[in-house]
Formats: C-alpha cells, structure tokens, sequence
C-alpha cells in the first residue's frame, strides 16, 4: 500500500457552491490521498460535501460550483489545470463513476451494450467486437444472469438491481485505475443490495482498481472500505483504517453515527381481549387486472404500533392506500373499531376520514410549498374542528411545540425554508392536528439521515405515549421494526408471509423470507459480507437463497 | 422579496419591455386627454401629408392619424385583454377540473377542446362571426372561447404534475371539496406558467383582432382599430409613404415587449433563478 507514489492526492481543496444569491462554502479543504488498488469509504449525512468531493476526484463540479483552492492529482496529472481533451480522454478511460441511480443515468433509448462499448471504442481505441467480448466477461464477474444476451437489452428491461450491476460493468469496460462510487445501493433493497455488494467487490479486486465508496450507510461502507474518512459540514471528522474507525471510533460525532441503530422503545403488552381499532380480513385489491394484494389479513389495537415490512413491490404501501381508501378492495373490507369503512374515501363521512390520518415518505412533496407553516397545520384545524382565527392559531402553536419546533420562529414560514425533518415534523403536526386514533406512517423515515430519522422515531414514540394513538407504520429498513415495532407484519409479493410480536418475529427460528431479510441488513461488522455469503453459499446451511 | 427588489434586478429587456406596456396602458387610459381630435371626426382632406396641423397626416376619409392610433390603443388593447380574461377563466377553470377530477370529466372535456382545435382557428372565427354578426361582443366571446382551448390544454398538463404531488392526496383525503382543491392547492403551484401563458395568449389574440379587423370581420369601422387603419390606408404604401405602417409597428412594439417580460417570467419560474 504504501509503495512509490499514490494515485490521488487531493490537497487542501475548496469548493464553493452558489445558492441563495451567494457563494457559500461546501468542501472546508479536505486532504485526501488513495493509494492503488485501495478502497477509500467516505461517510456522512446529505449535505456533507461527500459527493462534491467525489466529483472532484475526476476534476469535475457539479453546475454552480467551483473549486476555489487546493489540488488534485491523479498519477501526477493536475487535473484542474488539465485541458478538456485531456481530461475527456481520462474520465471513462482511467477515472470512471457509479452514480446513485442508475435507472436516471441510462439512456432509455439506446441498448445497454451499445453504451457499455462507447467509450471504450471511442476513446480506447480498441474493436467493437473486443469490446463487446470484454463486456460479457465484465458481466460474468458481475454475476448478471445471461451474461451475452443481457446486453442486448433496453434499460427498461432489466430489475434495478440488475441495472446498477450494468453500470459497474460499464464503469470498468476500460479498466480503470479508479472508480468513483456515489451511494450506488441506496436505492436497492436490501436483498438486491447484497447481490451488489458483493458484485462490485468481485469487481474490484478481480483487475485490481482504486475506489472511493461513497455512502451514509456505515454498515455498507464497512463491507467495502479498507479506510473510512467521515466528513461534515464539508470538513474531515475522523479518518482510520476501517476496523479501527469501527472499534475505537475517536469523535463525538462519529459516535453518535455509530449509536444511531440502538434505540428501542419499551414494548406494549398486545390487549387481546379488545376489540381490534383497525381490521383487515382477507383483503383483496388489484391495479386494473394486475393483482397487488392476496388475503391480506391483519389488526391494530389502540395505542400499538403495527410495523409493516416488506421490499419494493410486496404490498405494503397498497396496503396503507386500501386502509384510507385510495385503493378500492376487489375481495373484503376494513373494519374500523368494528364497523365497516366505506371502501372509497369519498363515501367515508368527515369524522371517518379524520380519525385515519397519513404521513407520507417524502415531506418535500406532502406539503403545499404555497403555503405557510400556520396555514398548513391549521386547515385540518378549521376543516375538522372548526377552530378558527386566534384558537386555531393557540392550537397551532401548541402542536408546533409538541413536535419541538419553536411556533414564534416557525409559524409563518414555507415549507422551503426547512430542513427534511423539520418538514417531516411538520407533517406529524399535520396529522396530530385531525386529532386521530390511527396514523399510517409510509416510509416516513426514509428520506432522513440517520441522526435525523432517529430523531423523529423518539418524537413519534412520545406523541403515541402522551396522546395514545396507534401506528401503522410501513417501512423497507428492519432496524426501524426493531426500534419502534409492538407488532410485525412481513409482506411479499403482495402476502403475509408472516406475523407476530416484536419480540417473536425477532427471536431465531425465523421464516424463511423473514430470515433472509434479517439476515440482509448490513451489519457494523466488516466480516459480516464475507460470513453470510459463505453461508449462502453452502445450501445445506441455509435453505433460504433457494427462495430468493 | 419585494415585488420593486424584482424590478430592480430585472435584465434590461424586461425593463424595457414593462416600461412599454406601461405607457400603453397610459394612451389607453388617456386617449381623450392625448388625442388632439376626436376618434371619428373628420377634421381635413384624405391623405394629407405629416406635419403642421396634423401631426402624422389624415387618414383615407381625412382623419387624424395620431388621434385614430391613440383611440386604436384603447379599443384594440381593451378587446384584447377583455378577451384573453375571458379564454383564461373558461380554459384555465376547466383545465384545471379535469385534470383533478380526472376520468370522465376528463374525456369529455378533453373531447370537445380537441374538437374545437380540429377546425383552424381563423376559419371558424370566420365563419362564427360571419353567422352572428361582428358585434364587439361576439367577437370577444368568440375568441374567448377559441382561445381557452389553448388555455385548457396548457393548464390541464400543468395540473397534471401538480396533483400527482402528496399534499394534494393529503387534501384529498382530509375530505377537501373541488373548489377548495382547485384554489388552494392546485393552483397556486400552477400559477407562475400560466401567467407566463398570459402575456403570450394576449400577444396572440391582440394578433387575432387585428387580423380580422384587416379582413373586415374585426372591429368596425368608425371604431378605431390598428388592424383595420393598415388596411384603410394600405394604398398610401404604393406612393411610398410609411403612414399605414404605424399601426403596424404599434402592434409589434407591444407584442415584443409583453415576449420580453414573459420571457424574464418564465425564467423566474423555471426555479433557475439562482444561476
């Protein structure tokens, strides 16, 4: 590793991005050196800088940014006062980057091979057909399936999954000496993410490149990294060999990323005598003639949180839109305190419809950006409750406090001079203001950094102990179950596949699928890819891949 | 900040160009006051040269050209933005329902605009008008109504992204009716391109008038109109006298312009405002 010259050197760099009519301050010069064949993990939550400082490894900002200091050199190339030929020849020949969607990066009308090869034909100077024989061996290595016939293939029809493997393959067609990967599985689940994983490893070590692995996910990146850099607020926290950043991490803040996964709330005993707040029995729905959901069957009690779990495509968000009624059922019905809901929500009476309220995943879209805070959270208020002028506005400050949010500073503000948790508390107000017994949280926590996300998981767990609502709480992320959940419900592919209490579901022997989501979830362990791999690897030892 | 902030920073061409509709409302405020003579009166012989008594000349039948272009300001302008009112409260209202009421409020709505735009705009004001007459009235509802299919169209695919959005679903569920959805949520997200569309639907319509006035079917005669005067006076353009093009040159000035601040609008709008 720490032969001759390394392969680059970032010094003391400044970048600068402008927003708001200014130029502000992104990357507070940061030093980076990544030696070949070395796999560099940058960690931190959105706005870090981390991309920014991607990005620059191959000279490049994003529009509206600038480097205003520093250096880079790759092999002793000085890429910012490198021409533009020069540095077209090295991106795709020697620096290559992995973007977060791959799904956006393709070009829908061309076949993958065809964008796989151009670089590499253009640029390479090497033959069509050499080019194209090295991209079914890359594909191989990625371990696609039908490795000479996928790259015939349109972007469309191929899994997501599949697709961010196609762009590794792509980023390596010319062997480059170092690849820039930017949260390439966060939009993955996380059984697809493993396949990944385990795919770009592969990759790396097999022709031997440099990489800068970027993600917010500690876990992921302990799987990959053999050095970690945590950045905030465009500055380096802490930077140490992966092992020792993950046993002996020195800052307080890397610490409190490290804790983030430990918090519980107290589990509730389930009231089996009660009747059940919310009911679903063998419920049926479909999108047209494509069936979503099979027998769906489940009950929330007062003041307990059922969590819903499940990949993309099980069910479980059309599971919330049957509950409030967006989703007609072709079979069954929902009973509420054991009455039956209309099956459109606009035959449900007001007083129906207020007792059910929603949070969304994105709060960026769940709030009208032409509206101020009071407004907002006010109009369930006037709507529902008829409040207007000074007790709404009593009310509203009210709320804003409960959800820690100061009313002096924040009611007549729009929702764009917010932060994503701060919008998402927002939409909690919304919500509490109805006045509900029952809350559907969709992903709500999805969109969060993981300081953030936990935050708002501790706010909801006080408001249901203060004000005892229940929760249906949807979600893809099983430390989240393991956090909040009183009740489980695992879904796929539009069944439940299994149920229980928290502490059931979470207690070994687990269900097939179930053991295999758990058992998915990256663990701070660096080990943890290479001993669950093996296991899954021998079949004897674990039944469950069969499934997958 | 501040709608005069805005001004300020605003490039020269919209300057430029807001300062134009500005004096154009003015005239149009104050023809009588401006106007040395009257709209109809006849006060010399035809075609009289510029200058002297009669700042640019006298018409065919011996009226006073600057009087007739100041009074042509008011009468074109008035129509002009009568009608374009009219086509963004029909189409704009109706857009904006289909797009969230969706299905069949939507097909039917939809079907009868396409209807409508099958046939080419001036040839069925042409032959609407030459039904009903060529009243002022009937030329504005007319237009209107050509015009709000356009309008429709535009603020129906606006609606579209906007009610996609979760707040709207949010909305939807807390029990909200139509019109609540329509004012509050939908269109105030919808606003910044069709007031963008506004500028440009009132470029064409004032277009529209003077085309029809130029072919007789506009605003009648004594009234006066900029399109028809290019056509009363068309012959003065074989002696090489520039006169009949004056009115001409009124309409371009201010279809340029209003482009201008719809341009900077639609800027504004597109979220690109920082770079």
């Amino acid at each position: 590793m720490t032969t001759s010259k390394p392969l680059l050197e970032i010094r003391n760099l400044h970048i600068e991005g402008h927003y708001e009519d200014a130029w502000h301050p992104l990357i507070k010069g940061i030093d980076l050196t990544l030696q070949r064949g070395e796999v560099l993990g940058l960690i931190g939550e959105s706005g870090a800088g981390k991309s920014t400082l991607g990005l620059s490894a191959m000279g490049y900002t994003r529009d509206g940014c600038k480097i205003t200091g520093g250096t880079v050199h790759f092999d002793g190339i000085d890429l910012l006062k490198a021409k533009p030929e020069a540095l077209r020849k090295l991106r795709g020949l020697r620096i290559a980057y992995v973007a977060q969607s791959a799904a956006a990066s393709f070009n829908p009308a061309h076949r993958l091979i065809d964008q796989h090869v151009e670089t590499a034909v253009k640029n390479g100077g090497i033959s069509r057909e050499q080019a194209m024989r090295e991209a079914v061996d890359l594909y191989r290595v990625l371990r696609l399936p039908n490795p000479e016939q996928i790259g015939q293939r349109y972007p469309h029809q191929v899994s997501g999954g599949q697709l961010q493997r196609v762009m590794t393959a792509m980023a390596m067609a010319c062997h480059p000496d170092l690849i820039v990967f930017d949260e390439p599985t966060t939009a993955l689940d996380v059984t697809t993410q493993i396949e990944v994983l385990a795919a770009i490893r592969d990759a790396v070590k097999t022709y031997g490149s440099a990489a800068i692995y970027i993600s917010h996910d500690l876990a992921v990146v302990a799987q990959m990294a053999d050095r970690i850099m945590v950045l905030r607020h465009g500055k380096l926290v802490e930077e140490a060999e992966t092992r020792k950043m993950l046993g002996d991490p020195q800052e307080d803040y890397t610490k409190s990323l490290w804790a983030v996964r430990s918090f519980r709330t107290e589990p509730k005993p389930c009231p089996q005598q009660e009747k059940p707040l919310l009911e679903l029995r063998n419920s049926c729905a479909s999108y047209g003639r494509q069936p979503v959901l099979h027998d769906v069957s489940l009950k929330l009690y007062r003041g307990q949180t059922l969590a819903v779990i499940g990949e993309s495509g099980s069910g479980k968000s059309s599971t919330a839109r049957l509950i409030t009624g967006l989703l007609p059922p072709t079979h069954g019905q929902v009973l509420y305190d054991g009455e039956p809901l209309p099956a459109d929500f606009r035959q449900r009476s007001k007083e129906q419809l207020r007792r059910v309220q929603m949070i969304y995943q994105i709060p960026d879209t769940a709030l009208n950006p032409r509206q101020r805070i009071v407004d907002i959270i006010g109009r369930p208020l006037t709507f529902y409750l008829g409040l207007k002028g000074k007790a709404m506005r009593a009310r509203v400050a009210e709320l804003l406090e409960m959800i820690e949010l100061d009313p002096a500073t924040f009611m007549e503000r729009q929702p764009r001079e917010l932060s994503g948790g701060q919008k998402q508390r927002i939409c909690i107000a919304r919500a509490l203001a109805a006045d509900p017994q029952l809350i559907i949280c969709d992903e709500v926590t999805s969109a969060l950094d993981q300081l953030v996300a936990e935050g708002v998981l501790k706010l909801l767990n006080r408001i249901q102990q203060q004000l005892g609502v229940a929760y249906l709480f949807i979600t893809h992320d099983v430390a989240t179950v393991r956090a909040i959940a009183d009740e489980v419900l695992v879904m796929q592919r539009g069944r439940v596949v299994d149920h229980g209490s928290r502490s059931a579901i979470f207690t070994p022997p687990h269900q097939d699928y179930t053991g295999l989501l758990f058992s998915s979830e990256p663990q701070m362990d660096p080990d943890w890819l290479d001993r669950l791999l093996a296991s899954r690897a021998t079949p004897n030892s674990n039944p469950t891949l069969e499934k997958v | 900040m501040s709608l005069l902030k805005q001004l300020l920073r605003a490039p020269l061409s919209a300057k430029f160009g807001l300062l134009v509709i500005v004096v154009y409302i003015l005239v149009a405020l104050f023809a009588p006051v401006l106007a040395p003579f009257g709209e109809t009166q006849v006060v010399g012989e035809g075609f009289a040269p510029w200058g002297g008594q009669f700042l640019l000349g006298t018409d065919n039948l011996g009226r006073d050209m600057f009087s007739r272009l100041v009074f042509g300001a008011r009468n074109t302008l008035g129509i002009a933005f009568l009608t374009t009112v009219l086509a963004f409260l029909l189409g704009g209202t109706c857009g904006l329902i289909a797009a969230i009421k969706g299905g069949w409020v939507d097909q039917g709505l939809s079907r009868a605009v396409d209807i409508l735009m099958a046939i080419p705009q001036l040839i069925f004001a042409l032959l609407i008008l030459s039904v009903v007459g060529t009243t002022a009235t009937s030329l504005v509802l007319v237009i209107a109504l050509l015009d709000a299919t356009r309008v429709f169209r535009l603020s129906r695919a606006v609606a579209m992204n906007v009610v996609v959005q979760d707040f709207v679903e949010a909305a939807r569920l807390r029990g909200e009716g139509l019109c609540w959805l329509v004012t509050r949520e939908v269109l105030p997200n919808a606003a910044a391109p069709l007031i963008a569309e506004f500028g440009l639907r009132f470029c064409f319509v004032f277009l529209f008038i003077s085309a029809l006035s130029f072919l007789g079917l506009g605003i009648q005669p004594p009234t006066a109109d900029w399109g028809s005067m290019v056509r009363d006076n068309a012959v003065l353009i074989t002696f090489g006298d520039i006169s009949p093009l004056l009115p001409a040159l009124a309409v371009a000035l201010i279809t340029v312009s209003v482009n201008f601040v719809v341009d900077w609008m639609l800027h504004k709008s597109s979220g690109l405002k920082e770079c």
